[in-house]
């Protein structure tokens, strides 16, 4: 019988999602009616008014975000966030280093980076479960940096969705509201309209080995959410599903933030996912914060050769500064309409989308070269296409597939005329910010 | 045309393979288990004929039921005190960061190392008259008279539990270890404090592996000769004990066999209680 049991645990990796919610009044006093909600006018304007008046006077109250099982719409629920020279020390490795972030309420905020650069670990200090080693936190201008996490108000969705494995989804939606020792008898319409505003009206009973990926991360969402948190964190949430179903999810997500208006932190290592649904996008490489922007100005203008590789498809060529506006790639001269830092390491930063095969029409001012096919690859909607220039350095272009763009294609191991306009000649610094 | 699929007959010849190589552990279970407990059952029905008289008497006679009924209720008690002891143990060990949780883990296997029969003397030096936990407690002027501690049913059950702990904290550490550990953030993250993630999440998470755990204890347990035996200053007749008297003093092969059976038979019917509401498979540790 001994046989039994002598594994020892599993490394405890721990992926953190959080959302979280501060749990008053204010951000709920004006609530709209859902567009398409159509109970008597009037006894709803009453109950509005009497929730009006109880925030006033009772700030601590819950004005309900769902009524009649259907979703009302807060008007300025999201919670800022104020992330002071947070760092993290781990015996000699610092997981984050200095890293200073202000998030407005109702902003929908990525952190990317690659695996390691500290995001997860940002995540577990602004949901409480990781002790910053400097620096502070705040939500709302009040100080959290050692608020434990079940005070925090913060709903978490995590990246394998943490459901109860031994309650079904009502009860899994209910936990907070139960953790919060709400009364009992608005559990059911408050988890209905919790469900359905993930589309999983009428899955109460079922069991959580029951559902598919796509539902549980719904659950968890649902349940996140069913105490009107401020602040949501989501740790890769959508990372276990696969393709069609994830970007599905981005779109759903994107406009689920827009009906909560809470403010969303969304830990991600995938790009595309973060510009697609962010209003801003914060990069972390080794723990430090290396730039934070809208999702086309970091497309646009990355501010340093990380920046520049992780976003987009871009090659990394390191070129030569003739003067403020040219650069030599090779032997080859290139002007760029963007500012050129004045020393230091340059490289050239290609996106596949803005190299563009030469066709005698467009603009003089563009930078033209030639350079040697090496390879082509068919990718359905578009062929990627690899080349060599003279140096022997490579880069790539995207060609559409259509039969007219996919022509002007010569065989491997031909010359090619490109060509790269100045306003997408992005040149940026090798290291630093 | 042949009509068997190759990949059938592959798999058939495999599995023919594997029966051959089990079949030695197989033929020692037969010889040594299947055998002997056949054995005793018809012992149980015999006496110069076929007789249900050895029976009769276990449901009539004093001393049988009592020993019974003594033998149940120590072990419930050491059920569930090692419930109590183990349950903490096991949270800190599947809790505890390396090499925190190994050592934990090794003080409580440490015990399997040593005889049965050792420990229970160590106890015996420990709990006498004038052993050393008496001594301590005078010297320190809490007693006046040595406390009784061994040579009754509080001996037996304070060796019996020390030695079957580890049987309750296995299982658990096992299933406590399964437990994702985000469950816990994530409880903590939606407003449960800790009190109300542990007894909402965890605890009930937890409890195969405290069935498991009663499950083997309790049933080992029941069967305990050596500890009551030395501990018990034969006035905490066990039932085991009942059936090395019967064998040893009166030579009363039958009547050994037929407690022998009984006990058997309560066992079985408490893994298959317990096998209702947990898998045996789960229950040993394998999920």
């Amino acid at each position: 019988m001994l046989l039994i049991i002598w594994q020892l645990p599993p490394s405890a990796k721990s992926p953190f999602i959080v959302a979280s919610n501060a749990a008053c009044g204010d951000g709920f006093t004006e609530i709209r009616a859902a567009e398409g909600h159509v109970s008597g006018a009037s006894t709803r304007h009453k109950t509005d008014l009497w929730h009006d008046l109880k925030s006033v006077f009772a700030r601590a109250s819950q004005p309900p975000l769902y009524r009649d099982g259907r979703v009302q719409m807060a008007e300025s629920g999201g919670e800022r966030v104020e992330i002071r020279s947070a760092s993290k020390i781990y015996g000699s490795v610092r997981a984050l280093d200095d890293v200073s972030l202000d998030i407005a309420p109702q902003e929908f905020v990525s952190l990317l980076g690659p695996s390691g650069s500290g995001k997860t670990t940002l995540l577990g200090i602004l949901g409480g479960f990781v002790q910053p080693s400097g620096g502070s936190i705040h939500f709302g201008g009040r100080d959290v940096t050692f608020t434990p996490p079940h005070k925090r108000d913060i709903g978490i969705v995590f990246q394998n969705y943490a459901l109860f494995p031994h309650m079904n989804v009502g009860e899994n939606v209910a936990f907070p509201l139960r953790a919060r020792r709400l009364p009992k008898s608005s559990f059911a319409e408050r988890v209905r309209g919790a469900l359905a505003m993930v589309d999983l009206a009428g899955y109460e009973e079922r069991g959580i080995s029951q559902l598919s990926g796509g539902q549980r991360q719904r659950v968890a969402l649902a349940r996140a959410m069913i105490f009107e948190p401020r602040l949501i964190l989501m740790d890769e949430p959508l990372s276990a599903l696969d393709k069609q179903l994830r970007e599905t999810m981005q779109i759903e997500l994107r406009q689920l933030h827009k009906r909560l208006g809470a403010t969303i932190i969304y830990v991600t290592h995938d790009q595309r996912e973060a510009l697609t649904m962010s209003d801003r996008v914060a990069i972390l490489k080794d723990g430090k914060l290396v730039q934070i922007d809208r999702p086309e100005r970091l497309h646009d203008h990355p501010a340093n050769a990380f920046v520049a590789s992780f976003i987009g498809e871009a090659t990394l060529l390191p070129v030569r500064r003739i003067d403020s506006s040219s650069v030599a790639l090779g032997g080859t001269v290139l002007r760029t309409s963007r500012p050129i830092a004045p020393a230091g390491d340059l490289v050239l930063a290609i996106q596949t989308e803005k190299l563009l095969v030469e066709d005698g029409t467009g603009s003089a001012e563009r930078n033209r070269f030639s350079a040697r096919v090496t390879d082509i690859v068919f990718q359905g909607e578009s062929l990627r296409v690899f080349l060599a220039l003279e140096d022997g350095s490579t880069l790539s272009l995207r060609q559409p597939s259509h039969y007219e763009a996919a022509s002007r294609i010569p065989p491997i191991g031909q010359s090619l005329k490109v060509s790269l306009h100045p306003q997408d000649t992005i040149i940026v610094p090798k290291t630093g910010g | 045309m042949s009509a068997i699929d190759p990949s059938l007959r592959y798999q058939r010849r495999e599995q023919g393979l594997m029966l051959l190589l089990a079949s030695p552990a197989v033929l020692v279970i037969v010889a040594l288990v299947v055998l002997p407990v056949g054995w005793l059952m018809g012992q149980s029905f015999y006496d110069g004929g076929f007789t249900l008289e050895h029976y009769r008497r276990i449901f009539t006679e004093e001393i049988y039921w009592r020993s019974f009924l003594l033998t149940f209720r120590i072990a419930l008690l050491v059920t569930m005190l090692t419930l109590l002891l183990g349950y903490p143990v096991a949270y800190a060990a599947a809790h505890a960061r390396r090499p925190w949780n190994v050592l934990i883990l090794a003080f409580v296997i440490l015990p399997f190392w040593t005889s049965v029969l050792v420990r229970a003397y160590a106890w015996l030096v420990l709990l006498q008259r004038t052993g050393v936990t008496n001594q301590v407690l005078d010297r320190l002027g809490l007693i006046t008279e040595p406390l009784a501690l061994v040579h009754n049913e509080l001996g037996t059950v304070i060796a019996t539990v020390h030695i079957l702990l580890p049987f309750m904290v296995l299982p658990l550490y096992s299933t406590m270890q399964k437990i994702p550990r985000e469950l816990m953030l994530a409880g903590a993250s939606l407003g449960g404090g800790p009190l109300h993630s542990f007894l909402r999440i965890f605890l009930p998470l937890s409890l195969p592996g405290v069935v498991a755990g009663m499950t083997l204890v309790f049933v080992l347990c029941l069967g305990f000769y050596i500890t009551p035996e030395l501990l018990g200053g034969g006035r905490t007749i066990m039932i085991s004990m009942v059936v090395s008297r019967n064998v040893e003093l009166y030579n009363q092969w039958g009547a050994a066999s037929a407690v022998g059976v009984v006990l058997l038979v309560c066992v079985l019917a408490i893994f298959m209680a317990v096998g209702r509401i947990i898998p045996l498979d789960k229950m040993l540790g394998q999920k």
